[in-house]
């Protein structure tokens, strides 16, 4: 067993599994969607990218892009978020909650595509 | 590029992570820890009032404590993060700089620098593979000749002097092993621009590896290798796959004092071409004929042994170890060092002795020993470091054997005057009576001064002028180009050597012959005939007037003529040649070197 590999697969996942839980409930109502769980994603999802750097290989690189996405969606929506919040003055509002709930999905998809290949390259892993 | 990038992400991961978890909870903490507003109601911090405090308290920035003065519970987490985040920014910070302390990433950055700066040369350039003494004195040469060179070594130290050199112009220099494939390749081997490759390391092994290298990789170049050897199971196997040039040291000194000894004219003549300070006519050594010694039975030893069979000579050896089986010649055990073993080896009666042993100290004592038992000597001493060519001086020795300045030697004058080889090579065949006439001849030229050699061909290049001549009918010969461009009347200083035409090559040809395109001449005289005759080549005026034809002027001023008479306009169609070098008259050339740039 390698730790290295271990760590690297843990904030993988985790980073698709926290953006999920923080995207499930009905995208217009903020009581469904937790400010917590949006911070546990935005920074696991930015560990899961550092740990991606330095790869050379091919895959290494896809999964590298694919965190970025992830990245520059979930900054985007916590930009969105606060600026509602404390600069616009409206607050939370059902649409900004929506609009913030769709760039995490997009987040989301991000994160799915990472840990559909990491799963390719492991069952391509040859022993 | 690439792999700098990747090093140092790799380097930094762990510290970057670090920053990213201690701001995370950072944040988290005071987001989470209750505290209190300005009118002491309730209140807790939102994200992002938490990421701004948090973003100027970790860069120790400071603002104070916002948007409301914070509670006990509050300052006391702050404490935490305070250290925690400066700790944390030290730790990347100092990570940064290592990286860039760290030999191995400066080498790569050095590397990377090299590759681009080499990829950048636009210019033919050689590769010359070892810095050491030989290396120096070739890039000298080279470089005050006005050639680029880059420069691979192993040692990192001579890479540093070739930096700090004064040399007029900056060479690109890599420390690296040149046997490694890669390296030559980052060198510039597949360069289109690249000339040769010397490969000059004291390692007869590294030498083979970048020759074979240079054989394989730069395979459709067909790239030409110099090396150095100093052995002869090397050297064959360098000709064995086709090595262009192989100098062994040893053998060819060797080779030059046999000749100086047995025919001296013709060894002058080799001398005086090949090195750049020559030695006096005097000095042709005459009473060489007799019983030789030699001291140390090693490579040199060997290879002046090999060299002087079928001479007029004979020769005692002088060497430490037992005389080697199957060996039949007369041996004496012993260094030499001592006047007992140079006794025993007869030095009254001997008329020379070559110091050939490895040690420099040994050598020396080897000379002044016998120059006290036996004065009218004629001695060879065998210089191993350059450093020591003050006391070899000192010594008085009749001959100096120093490898460094051999090879140089050897390596320098083909590349400066590419028929030298081959005419040397005729040489050894002539009698010495020929040879003696031709010195005089050169004597006569250059007296005591430096005589300078060069070559041309009668292309595009080197002498544009005649080879538009030609083309358009004319007939020129080697007695016109001789003649002073200040003053047809007189000639240069200067004399041919030979000619080579469709690969055969004349050995000093009448001065009647007549020239045609694709000759390569040699030439030998003063160094100023030959910045004439490089006028006369290349300057279709001058090249007129020295042919004794009516002066021909440039295109303004046959401009201003034919307005001022316009009756004769329909002249001759163009031939004002100050143009022709700039336009490739061979089309042929020019796609080849299209192609080559493109490959």
């Amino acid at each position: 067993m390698n730790r290295e590999k271990v760590a690297f697969a843990f904030f993988i996942v985790l980073a698709l599994t926290v953006n999920f839980g923080f995207f499930i409930g009905d995208i217009d109502n903020p009581e469904h969607h937790n400010v917590f769980e949006f911070f546990a994603a935005l920074v696991v999802s930015l560990i899961a990218t550092v740990l991606k750097l330095g790869d050379r290989t091919h895959i290494g690189a896809v999964l590298l892009a694919t965190s970025l996405v992830a990245d520059l969606q979930l900054v985007t929506a916590a930009f969105v978020w606060g600026y509602a919040e404390h600069i616009s003055g409206t607050g939370m509002t059902p649409s900004v909650m929506s609009s913030v709930v769709s760039l995490s999905a997009g987040a989301l998809l991000a994160n799915l595509t990472s840990v559909i290949l990491l799963m390719v390259e492991t069952i391509l892993l040859r022993r | 590029m690439n792999h700098i990038l990747v090093m140092a992400i790799r380097r930094l991961r762990k510290p970057l992570i670090t920053l990213i978890v201690v701001y995370a909870l950072s944040i988290l903490g005071l987001v989470l820890i209750p505290g209190m507003d300005d009118q002491g109601q309730p209140w807790r911090m939102d994200f992002f009032h938490a990421f701004y405090f948090v973003s100027f308290m970790g860069s120790t920035i400071g603002f104070g404590e916002v948007p409301y003065p914070f509670t006990d519970a509050q300052r006391m987490w702050t404490l935490v993060c305070i250290y925690a985040t400066v700790i944390s920014w030290l730790y990347g910070i100092g990570k940064m700089l290592t990286l860039f302390q760290d030999q191995a990433f400066i080498r790569q950055m050095n590397r990377f620098s090299f590759i681009r700066n080499v990829r950048r040369i636009q210019e033919p350039f050689y590769l010359v593979c070892g810095y050491g003494i030989t290396g120096q004195l070739v890039v000298k040469h080279l470089v005050e000749r006005g050639i680029r060179v880059v420069v691979v070594d192993i040692d990192r130290n001579r890479i540093d002097a070739l930096e700090s050199s004064p040399l007029p112009m900056s060479i690109h220099g890599l420390w690296a092993d040149a046997s490694e494939p890669a390296v030559l390749h980052d060198a510039g081997l597949i360069n289109p621009h690249c000339l040769a490759v010397l490969a000059l390391t004291n390692k007869d092994s590294a030498n083979l590896a970048i020759a074979i290298t240079t054989k394989l990789l730069a395979k459709k170049q067909k790239l030409p290798v110099i090396c150095r050897s100093e052995s002869d199971i090397t050297t064959a196997n360098l000709a064995s796959f086709g090595t262009d040039r192989i100098i062994d040291p040893f053998v060819t000194y060797a080779d030059y004092l046999a000749m100086a000894l047995h025919s001296p004219y013709k060894h002058l003549i080799y001398d005086w071409l090949t090195n750049p300070e020559h030695r006096s006519l005097k000095s042709a050594y005459q009473k060489t004929q007799g019983r030789w010694i030699i001291c140390g039975y090693g490579r040199f030893g060997r290879a002046l042994h090999r060299s002087f069979e079928g001479k007029p000579v004979s020769l005692t050896l002088i060497d430490s170890y037992p005389q080697p089986e199957g060996l039949e010649i007369d041996f004496v055990r012993g260094l030499g060092t001592e006047a007992v073993t140079l006794k025993q080896a007869r030095i009254d009666g001997a008329v020379g002795l070559v110091a050939g042993t490895d040690n420099d100290a040994n050598n020396l004592s080897i000379i002044m020993t016998a120059l006290e038992l036996n004065p009218k000597l004629m001695t060879v001493a065998r210089q191993n470091d350059s450093n020591n060519a003050a006391v070899f001086e000192a010594a008085n020795t009749d001959l100096v054997m120093d490898p460094a300045r051999i090879i140089a030697n050897h390596i320098l004058s083909p590349l400066k005057t590419p028929l030298v080889p081959a005419f040397l090579q005729l040489l050894r065949k002539q009698e010495e009576v020929w040879a003696r006439s031709l010195l005089n001849r050169m004597s006569e030229l250059v007296g005591a001064n430096e005589l300078d050699s060069w070559d041309f061909g009668i292309d595009a290049q080197d002498a544009a002028a005649v080879l538009e001549d030609l083309q358009e009918g004319d007939a020129i010969r080697l007695a016109d180009i001789i003649r002073d461009p200040g003053d047809r009347g007189r000639k240069l200083a200067a004399l041919v050597l030979m000619l080579k035409r469709d690969n055969n090559c004349m050995l000093l040809p009448e001065p009647d012959e007549l020239l045609l395109p694709g000759d390569r001449i040699l030439f030998c005289g003063k160094p100023e005939a030959h910045r004439e005759m490089r006028w006369t080549l290349s300057n279709a005026n001058v090249l007129d007037y020295v042919l004794g034809k009516p002066m021909q002027s440039g295109w303004l001023v046959r401009k201003l003529a034919s307005w001022s008479r316009p009756v004769e306009v329909t002249a001759l169609p163009s031939s004002s040649s100050d143009e022709v070098p700039l336009v490739p008259l061979d089309p042929d050339t020019n796609h080849e070197s299209d192609g080559r740039n493109r490959g």
